[in-house]
């Protein structure tokens, strides 16, 4: 299962080999005119196979980011600077566009947060739904056709056989959700990376859509990377969770041990500052402060400002990942030495 | 109901329809433009006359003016007939037909070089992008009429003398499409650069799709849309285009004339009081040219959603 991502990439090669997605210490660079930033510095992780990986942050963490570097869809000049990517044991962050090109359509899907912009709208979702079929699997058209209208039974599209030939159009918000489901999972990947998947649809749907994937993840024994800034999502869906902050991960372990008892502040803060409707109207909790810019993110530990812990040693050095019940966090407080 | 299948068919669809039928010019713009279209189509079996052939002219019926009997012949015309006793109304169905063929050429060449050089801009960007863009910039200064006199002066200088009358309309053609292409690039640029960005490309990109492949089948068909009123009001010009140089004399050629041609003849003779030489092209002129604008402005209009 979750192997605690070592601070050392090299030793950690035989960990990441068995994991569906292994990134360690990923490094993404985005020269500006104000001087190079780095929206991901130093993030690891691994997926395993049938495992859901909720990664959560503020607007701007790196999440996306984040997601966009596993698959090689960062945009010039953005690039990845350092770190390493494998997927199923081979390295894919260093292959050449036309490589990548080939393996990422077939072993990763992508679920994208706005459906409404997901789907061309000019075609049919059957033809969709084939064009990628096609393009990965070795079937005839035929064959393709009948397994996209399978993937549209499955993904629970009432009347797949006859919907098969609509425009997205002709769909609402969930249904055209569930399509793009079903397209990220027609080629039947490894991996799929579902960015903030539910966060343009109603709570209602939202439920639907977040059991869904979990169940098709699990039956398919598909790796899920579960990109969202909803705890709520996360606590609903995930196994584990990845907290992202301001490009830094924060703090990983299992959904159950960070949500009850989160190690780093900012997890902390995160939890405490997520609304629940059970208790009776007490202010909501806020982190103070905001997330600092990319391009002026502070020594040490990048959180330290906003920090109700903070230390001298905050400051100047940025904490290394800390292990915890079954996870890591980079905080000061965790370290050996100190006495809290 | 059932959806429509096609981008045409959903545009053919109730909406435009309906528009179409409430705007009573807009009817009339499409009667007057199919009206021409037809007898263009339909002159070697419709004109009295074939113009294109010296043989059959009778100099003697020279300047007859319209519906009236020639003095020595006796012949009548409908639209009287020119210096070499042309019959007009032949002579403008023949017209037509050629400045029709120039101008719906013209268009075509300009949205296949506009639209795929905009398509490229928009998709790759980047130094593509700045070169293809610098360039329409640059061809912008110029007013459209002189890049195209530039360029039929150059393919003129190209051809053999003996062949000059017959590549004359191909020249023309030419040199109107090259003149015409940047505002398709531009708009396709627009459009082609939002598509880009919107998820269903990284999508395609995701699945292993070529750029190639991209760009053809799922920016173009979204990046499409605002091509067809520019090919409308494009048309437009194209003829206005035409007639312009033909009536400079760099178009179309006495033998073969088009509309600016027998205005060019026409001209001539204005003074002198055989009006009806200039008069009944020029009006033919205008009628296509207003009527293809004013379809092209009702497009504009109905397939703009903010005016909806």
């Amino acid at each position: 299962m979750a192997s605690t991502p070592s601070a050392d990439p090299e030793n950690s090669d035989a960990a990441a080999a068995r994991q569906v997605l292994s990134v360690r210490g990923l490094v993404v660079e985005i020269p500006t005119r104000a001087g190079v930033v780095r929206p991901v510095d130093g993030v690891s992780f691994d997926i395993a196979a049938g495992e859901i990986l909720g990664v959560v942050g503020e607007s701007g963490a790196g999440k996306s980011m984040t997601g966009a570097a596993v698959i090689g869809l960062i945009d010039p000049p953005g690039r990845i600077a350092g770190g390493a990517v494998w997927l199923d044991g081979a390295r894919i962050d260093d292959l050449g566009p036309e490589a990548l090109r080939r393996l990422r359509g077939k072993r990763i899907g992508m679920i994208f947060q706005d459906p409404l912009t997901a789907l061309n709208p000019l075609l049919r979702i059957g033809d969709q739904l084939t064009e990628t079929i096609l393009t990965h699997l070795r079937v005839s058209p035929a064959e393709a056709r009948a397994r996209a209208v399978a993937a549209l039974a499955e993904v629970g599209v009432p009347g797949a056989a006859q919907r098969i030939d609509s425009y997205p159009h002709a769909f609402s918000g969930g249904m055209r959700q569930r399509v793009v489901i079903a397209l990220a999972l027609a080629a039947e990947p490894d991996l799929v990376i579902a960015d903030e998947p539910t966060t343009a649809l109603d709570v209602s749907v939202q439920a639907q859509i977040t059991a869904l994937l979990r169940r098709l993840c699990r039956q398919r024994g598909a790796a899920v990377m579960l990109i969202t800034h909803d705890m709520g999502v996360i606590a609903e869906t995930a196994d584990r969770v990845a907290v992202l902050y301001a490009g830094r991960l924060a703090e990983i372990g299992p959904v159950r041990g960070v949500i009850a008892t989160p190690r780093h502040p900012y997890t902390a803060g995160l939890m405490a500052a997520t609304p629940s409707a059970t208790g009776p109207g007490a202010r909501l909790r806020q982190i103070p402060g905001a997330m600092p810019r990319l391009d002026a993110i502070p020594q040490g530990c990048a959180f330290h400002p906003r920090c109700p812990h903070v230390m001298a040693r905050c400051k100047t050095e940025a904490p290394p990942p800390f292990p915890t019940e079954g996870g890591a966090a980079a905080c000061w407080l965790l370290a050996p030495q100190v006495a809290r | 109901m059932r959806p429509p299948r096609t981008a045409l068919g959903r545009m053919l669809d109730s909406d435009l329809g309906r528009s179409f039928r409430r705007s009573p010019l807009t009817v009339l713009a499409a009667v007057v433009a199919l009206a021409l279209i037809l007898g263009a189509a339909l002159a070697p079996l419709i004109a009295p006359a074939d113009p294109h052939d010296p043989a059959s002219l009778n100099l003697m019926n020279g300047f007859t003016p319209p519906m009236t009997p020639n003095a020595f012949t006796g012949e009548a015309f409908w639209l009287g007939t020119d210096d070499q006793g042309r019959d007009m109304a032949s002579a403008i169905l023949y017209g037509l037909r050629i400045s029709l063929f120039v101008g719906v050429a013209a268009v075509a060449l300009a949205m296949l070089i506009g639209v795929t050089l905009g398509l490229i801009a928009g998709y790759v960007g980047g130094w593509v992008d700045g070169v293809i863009m610098r360039v329409a910039d640059i061809q912008l200064t110029f007013p459209a009429i002189l890049v195209a006199m530039l360029i039929f002066g150059v393919a003129k200088g190209l051809t053999p003398p003996e062949s000059r009358d017959q590549m004359a309309i191909w020249v023309l053609i030419l040199s109107i499409g090259l003149s015409d292409w940047v505002q398709f690039a531009r708009t396709v640029r627009a459009s082609a650069m939002v598509e880009a960005q919107k998820d269903y490309v990284a999508a395609a990109r995701l699945i292993g799709r070529s750029g190639a492949a991209i760009m053809l089948r799922h920016v173009a068909p979204n990046a499409l849309g605002p091509v067809l009123v520019i090919a409308t009001i494009s048309l437009a010009l194209a003829i206005i285009a035409e007639a312009t140089l033909s009536f400079l004399g760099v178009g179309a050629p006495p033998t073969s004339p088009s509309l600016g041609t027998l205005i060019r003849i026409g001209q001539g003779y204005l003074f002198s009081g055989e009006w009806w030489i200039l008069f009944f092209p020029a009006l033919t002129l205008l009628a296509l040219a207003l009527a293809v604008n004013l379809l092209g402005d009702w497009l504009r209009d109905a397939l703009n959603p903010r005016l909806r």
